[in-house]
């Protein structure tokens, strides 16, 4: 159901109040009057209103002293002024100080509900705009950052607490930790949020091409510059810049970017004009900056300037128990993507890939889901599904009766439990795997 | 909803053809009974010279101070210029949810616009305008279906644009 509208009836004429109390009432709204700009203040302080009628000329404080007061304390509260008396100083009077309207009385009956109407639409609007940037912030959050690991955990309380300073960030991890993704929830959590999030690739770029890149280009700056272009630092003004594998650039881009760090200004490619832009640089990288420090690769100021906060994300190894919480997240993600009915996981295949090292991290991972779903039957991804048998190494057989065991059924699985295929597979005679499943008690529903 | 009494209290003159089908029209939407009335009221104290027109608000609260036995609806229905301070002119209007209403006949009428008197017209745009401030003292708002009664009319053509009942939401409201 439609949220009820309040109206507050600022008017020191009891006809003028009861009118509009009585129009506004068989409209469906909600109505309270108040016969002076003092009272209308101090109802104001505990109720909220949605739209605020008010006469400019009234005994005491007039409607435009109110007008400001109101709007020092709810800057975005709709007011509308009336007056008897229409002059057009007064109307953009109240205009300048942020009156929505402005109606001269008596008006047309059709005059008061369009304005009741557009004002309406206006509170609709300004709502919908407030739950949508919720929507997208929560996107952010909720929906990409999977993990409720004691690891995972603490990165996302130090993301937390990191967002709503300005101090650069230096993420750090394994290749296909999700960097950038921590990048992003920094910047998603921070009060830039609503300005350019700008991601730059360093390790793709080579020195000239990440300078033009960074910086911008004036048009005729090099061969190929037709045209001025702004550089990612200039389109991150007021947002946040993002430098992936920042271990990799030169030397020369190493002074530069200390430059702009420091005075947060820069020239563009060609040009001499100092650009100035509001920037907070996050950076990634998977190296051990610190010890390129040690061994002179890495500038050491740039490294001090760049290093404010660390934030050390685990490999997933490290993290197994989130792995259930990502293979349900990328399931869901596929089949959505894939247009295929949602999918489940059996549990044999689960276990398996609890076990694997995933040296390719939550990258693999996903990448293994997609193919899965891409290979698979479409409503269960089972161990057939998986590219795991032939790198498999069961961490969790602590005898060898559990490795022969784990190995018989991978076998089994592969040849669809035709015995004497997977006796031949085994190298060993029929009656021999009969036994062997006998012994392990292996059955079809174990896989 | 429990059978109702409605009063309609006439001021000023009208065609007794007229309010006897109004009353038809109101007991056929509200299932209530209906006794027409002769108001008798000084109108000239409630009428603004500036303004040329007559003060509804004071019209409203007299017909509220007047008392009829036995009646649980009291509309007023005029045939003058009503105003409230805030617009330049209403039909009618009533206490939401209250005992009392009012409406008037002299906007409905077609020569008012320069154009040919339709008497027939008048008085469907009159039984609306009435069902429509009873509507309001039985506690309805107004309503969002575009051929409901209980649809906010500014001017007569928007009257003309609904129909004489109520929509099957409000008759829902009311339980009938």
């Amino acid at each position: 159901m439609a949220k009820k509208i309040s109206i507050l009836i600022v008017d020191d004429e009891e006809s003028v109040r009861d009118s509009l109390y009585n129009w506004f009432l068989e409209d469906g709204f909600r109505v309270e009057c108040a016969e002076n700009a003092k009272i209308a203040l101090t109802i104001l302080e505990s109720d909220q209103f949605d739209i605020i009628l008010a006469d400019i000329k009234m005994p005491g404080m007039d409607g435009l002293e109110m007008l400001r007061r109101i709007k020092s304390i709810k800057p975005d509260s709709i007011v509308i002024v009336m007056t008897a008396f229409a002059t057009v100083d007064t109307a953009v009077k109240a205009l300048k100080d942020g009156a929505y309207d402005y109606v001269t009385k008596p008006f047309d009956p059709d005059d008061l509900t369009h304005l009741i109407r557009n004002a309406t639409k206006q509170i609709a609007l300004v709502e919908e705009n407030e739950t949508l940037k919720q929507k997208v912030t929560s996107l952010e959050n909720v929906e990409d950052l999977i993990g409720k690991s004691e690891a995972m955990k603490n990165v996302l309380k130090q993301v937390e607490s990191v967002a709503q300073t300005n101090s650069s960030v230096i993420i750090t991890g394994e290749s296909g930790t999700g960097k950038e993704l921590i990048a992003r929830a920094i910047h998603a959590n921070s009060p830039r949020k609503f300005f350019p999030f700008v991601s730059v690739h360093c390790g793709a770029l080579t020195e000239s091409l990440l300078e033009s890149e960074l910086f911008g280009h004036e048009k005729g700056a090099f061969t190929g510059a037709m045209y001025n272009r702004k550089g990612r630092f200039e389109m991150a003004d007021s947002g946040s810049i993002f430098l992936d594998e920042i271990a990799t650039i030169s030397t020369k881009m190493q002074v530069e970017l200390l430059r702009v760090l420091e005075s947060k200004t820069f020239m563009r490619v060609g040009g001499n004009k100092e650009i100035s832009s509001d920037f907070r640089v996050i950076c990634a990288t998977n190296k051990d900056l610190k010890s390129m420090v040690e061994k002179g690769t890495f500038r050491e100021d740039l490294f001090y300037r760049l290093n404010v906060v660390n934030i050390q994300i685990p490999p997933l190894r490290d993290r197994k128990d989130d792995i259930p919480l990502l293979v349900n997240y990328f399931i869901n993600k596929y089949c959505t993507s894939m247009n295929k009915p949602p999918a489940s996981i059996d549990q044999a295949a689960l276990n398996r890939i609890q076990e694997f090292n995933f040296p390719g991290n939550i990258r693999e991972l996903e990448n293994m889901i997609e193919r899965a779903i891409v290979v698979g039957n479409g409503k269960k991804i089972t161990l057939k599904d998986l590219p795991l048998e032939k790198t498999f190494v069961s961490n969790s057989a602590e005898s060898l009766d559990d490795f022969e065991r784990a190995f018989i059924l991978q076998i089994l699985i592969k040849y669809d439990w035709n015995i004497s295929r997977t006796a031949r597979a085994l190298k060993v005679d029929r009656v021999t795997l009969y036994n062997k499943i006998k012994k392990y008690d292996l059955k079809l529903a174990d896989q | 909803m429990k059978l109702q009494t409605i009063t309609l209290v006439s001021f000023g003159f009208f065609e007794k053809d007229i309010l006897e089908k109004t009353a038809e029209a109101v007991i056929e939407e509200y299932h209530s009974s209906v006794v027409i009335r002769d108001g008798h009221l000084d109108l000239s104290e409630y009428y603004d010279a500036p303004r040329r027109q007559y003060d509804a608000n004071a019209l409203l609260k007299q017909v509220h101070s007047m008392s009829f036995p036995e009646s649980d609806k009291n509309l007023g229905v005029f045939n003058v210029d009503l105003f409230i301070p805030i617009l330049t002119f209403i039909f009618g209007q009533a206490f939401l949810g209250g005992q009392t209403g009012i409406a008037s006949l002299y906007r409905l009428n077609n020569e008012r616009y320069g154009m040919v008197r339709d008497e027939q017209l008048m008085l469907e745009r009159f039984k609306k305008e009435v069902i429509h401030e009873l509507g309001h003292t039985f506690g309805l708002i107004h309503c969002s279906s575009p051929t409901c009664v209980m649809r906010s009319s500014t001017y007569v053509e928007d009257i003309d644009q609904k129909s004489v009942h109520l929509c099957r939401d409000c008759k829902s409201k009311l339980d009938i």
